[in-house]
């Protein structure tokens, strides 16, 4: 690989460097990346339907959502743009307890797609979002999460790229086949494992 | 649409580096890379001797089919790659890019308009490209640029834009600038807020069918508030953004 003339770049620490899958950088802000405008979603217009296909099975208002089991998790996130920021503190309800509220024991289908109030969607494996690995996010480091950041409420799936936490959510449906959503349309991978770097459709 | 965003990085070299304003240089590449379409950016990836490897997206400034590809990269103070453009590079060093990428923030000839252009200091890069392919490929259509930066020499490919309103009575351009002076007599000299934006396209008269907000995240949530307050649809309105705040 041929070396770039008169660069030497900014070395993270080497714990840092560990934790930074290939072709990421350290993040201390907290970068804004979204397809259009913000949407202002008020508790009162806020819903989150769980939908098995075409099927709503469950549907709960916010203050219902609120009333079920909440987790605290600390965990890495990291977007394709091509930060990653380390322990960022989030609050919600697991989509493992997602399920047993809405009465299913194992997941219908092997894939799902977020959906958005805005009409956003993205696809993630089913498989992926239980065993404690993905919740619907209503806090972020403490504080209800602000607009910009996708409240009132975000999936969080952060062993994926972060295009696959969808923003604004507003239900989950379970899919027979693997749904492209709206980056994956787009030219994105329809996985995204950052750890293998899996950024655009055609990457291995 | 399904848009398939190329695998391989590809060695580009630099043909020619030079500064559109103080705080941002324009870097033109020979680079083997296909087609783009206006708004799309690039991975480009620097490599230090021991085998470290950097990465950042850069936006497509020059328009599809122009001979070079070029960006548009703003000084950041510290960070790890814009501020080797701006103090290392020069023609003829190599480094590696991929793509063009992105399928959302692009403007393509049969998209049509009324075509709103919201430029916030560096974010003004993806949309030079749309508004070179716009007066190549779709002279009279009703376009309005709005940008906004610091000060009028922070206004990059500001002749440039300036001409092109003068050449095509359907591209209008309107600045704002925060921190200095405005020249021309019909500019603004504030921050882009919801009432400069209602005087804007009061003054345009036109109601945009596609809008391109693009700048720091501060100006985008400015910016895009104060179009969706105005009654632009949200769908009408796509959004990319980086760079820094206070423009
Ligand atoms: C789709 C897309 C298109 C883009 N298009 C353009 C474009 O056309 N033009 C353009 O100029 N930019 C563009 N950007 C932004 C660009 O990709 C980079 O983010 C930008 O150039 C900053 O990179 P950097 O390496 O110089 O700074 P970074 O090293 O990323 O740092 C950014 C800032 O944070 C501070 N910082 C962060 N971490 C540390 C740390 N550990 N130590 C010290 N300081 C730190 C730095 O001081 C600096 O000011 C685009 C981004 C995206 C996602």
């Amino acid at each position: 690989m041929a070396t770039t003339r008169g660069f030497f770049g900014r070395r993270p620490d080497a714990d840092t460097a560990k934790r930074l899958p290939p072709g990421q950088y350290l993040e201390r802000g907290f970068p804004v990346l979204s397809a259009g405008p913000t949407p202002q979603v008020a508790p009162a217009d806020w819903s989150f339907t769980l939908k098995v296909g075409p099927r709503a099975v469950k549907r709960w208002s916010w203050e219902e959502f609120g009333r079920l089991p909440q987790t605290e998790i600390t965990r890495d996130i990291h977007c394709v743009t091509k930060w990653t920021k380390l322990d960022t503190r989030w609050r919600g309800v697991m989509i493992d307890d997602l399920l047993a509220a809405a009465g299913l024991e194992a997941p219908p289908t092997a894939f799902t797609l977020a959906h958005s109030f805005d009409g956003y969607t993205t696809n993630v494996p089913a498989a992926d979002l239980l065993g404690g690995r993905a919740m619907v996010a209503l806090a972020y480091d403490g504080k209800p999460i602000p607009p910009d950041h996708g409240g009132p409420a975000r999936l969080l799936v952060p062993h994926l790229y972060f295009w696959k936490s969808a923003k604004w959510l507003s239900g989950l449906q379970f899919t027979e086949r693997d749904e492209a959503g709206f980056w994956e349309l787009r030219g994105y991978h329809m996985y995204g494992d950052p750890w293998r770097e899996q950024r655009y459709t055609d990457d291995p | 649409m399904t848009a398939r965003a190329p695998r391989r990085w590809q060695e580009a070299r630099i043909a020619r580096i030079a500064p559109l304003t103080p705080r941002i240089v324009q870097v033109e590449l020979e680079a083997p890379i296909p087609a783009h379409r206006a708004g799309q950016h690039l991975d480009v990836r620097l490599t230090a001797p021991d085998g470290y490897q950097a990465q950042r997206s850069y936006s497509i400034c020059s328009a599809p089919g122009a001979p070079r590809v070029a960006l548009a990269i703003e000084r950041l103070e510290d960070g790890e790659v814009s501020p080797y453009f701006h103090e290392v590079a020069e023609p003829g060093d190599t480094f590696e890019v991929r793509g063009p990428i992105g399928g959302h923030f692009v403007w393509r000839e049969q998209d049509g308009g009324p075509l709103l252009l919201v430029a916030g200091g560096s974010g003004i890069a993806p949309l030079v490209a749309i508004a070179r392919h716009r007066a190549a490929t779709a002279r009279g259509l009703p376009t309005l640029l709005v940008y906004s930066a610091r000060t009028w020499d922070d206004l990059a490919f500001r002749d440039e834009l300036i001409a092109m309103e003068a050449d095509d009575p359907a591209f209008r351009i309107a600045i704002t600038t925060t921190r200095g002076p405005k020249v021309r007599e019909q500019d603004h000299e504030r921050r882009l807020d919801r009432a400069l934006t209602a005087e804007l396209l009061a003054g345009w008269g036109g109601t945009p069918r596609h809008v391109y907000v693009c700048g720091s995240n501060g100006f985008v949530e400015a910016a895009t508030a104060g179009l969706l307050a105005l009654g632009v649809p949200p769908s009408h309105i796509r959004t990319e953004r980086f760079g820094e705040a206070g423009t």
